[in-house]
């Protein structure tokens, strides 16, 4: 059913695919699934950082979505509410597994000093993005995401991986976006400081040298 | 503008989101700072690579599995 890349003919653009799922047509929140499950997926992974877990907030945040479509206002993009409850399930679980890390950084000090010096200052490779094999970069992306703590990386996966903008990734996550800034500036030079370990311009050659 | 303020400004800098005044004492700045060109630089790239680098797909036995799930849902016909 999910694998049909199709949608109803009269379900043409996705307001009418949400109303009709609203009012129990189970094909049209089928193909709901099929716009968005992938990117979902992805924002699950990025949170929980292992393909099992992701599998699991999907199938919550989908059964979720399900039992609270009617519930849906049509405020925000569709996208924007699912991803809010596939963070919510995402984070609940990480939670209960003991895999949150509470940040000393807590809100309230986040709010008073976002300041955040850099500890690598060293030039990059000219392209690291083929300085290695396409399966290192994702394990490297994946590696260094995790070490950014959980709002933290909430916050980067909405706004520089799922390109949502700063409103609405205030809004999704339910906080101001001067909060927004403040965690993704941090985040993104926390993962620049992890990168340069990879990318730096001496490893590049080391990387050449040892595929030889 | 000191390479502490250019560093906070990074952020907005990079997404074109600095009042201009701003960009220009911020470019004014790089034209003799090296350390900062390099972070201005490396974070950018940052942003890129994770914008670039295809995300891990989601695997045929998990969509199969949601699919499971909700054929069964539909079946019982709760929600």
């Amino acid at each position: 059913m999910l694998r049909s890349p199709s949608t109803p003919s009269h379900l043409d653009n996705e307001e009418s695919i949400v109303a009709a799922a609203q009012a129990g047509d189970a094909d049209a929140f089928i193909g709901l699934l099929n716009l968005y499950s992938r990117r979902v997926y992805r924002v699950a992974l990025n949170m929980t950082g292992n393909h099992h877990d992701a599998e699991d907030v999907l199938q919550e945040a989908s059964m979720n979505a399900y039992q609270a479509i009617t519930g849906f206002q049509g405020k925000s993009r569709f996208y924007s509410w699912l991803v809010r409850i596939a963070i919510n399930a995402a984070l609940g679980k990480m939670r209960k597994r003991a895999t949150w890390k509470e940040s000393s950084l807590d809100e309230a000090k986040e709010g008073e000093d976002g300041s955040y010096l850099p500890l690598e200052i060293e030039c990059w490779c000219d392209d690291p993005e083929k300085a290695c094999l396409n399966v290192e970069l994702h394990q490297i992306l994946a590696d260094v995401i995790q070490k950014l703590d959980p709002k933290s990386r909430a916050v980067f996966t909405l706004r520089d991986v799922e390109k949502f903008s700063t409103e609405e990734t205030a809004d999704v996550l339910g906080i101001s976006t001067q909060l927004v800034k403040t965690r993704l500036f941090r985040a993104r030079l926390n993962l620049r400081d992890q990168l340069t370990d990879y990318f730096r311009k001496d490893r590049r050659n080391a990387m050449q040298t040892s595929r030889r | 503008m000191r390479c502490r303020q250019v560093v906070d400004k990074i952020s907005e800098y990079i997404d074109g989101e600095l009042d201009p005044e701003l960009v220009r004492e911020v470019e004014r700045h790089m034209e003799h700072c090296e350390d900062c060109r390099i972070v201005v630089d490396t974070t950018r790239k940052t942003v890129e690579i994770f914008c670039h680098t295809d995300p891990a797909p989601l695997p045929d036995d998990v969509l199969e599995r949601l699919n499971r799930m909700f054929a069964l849902q539909f079946r019982t016909g709760e929600r």
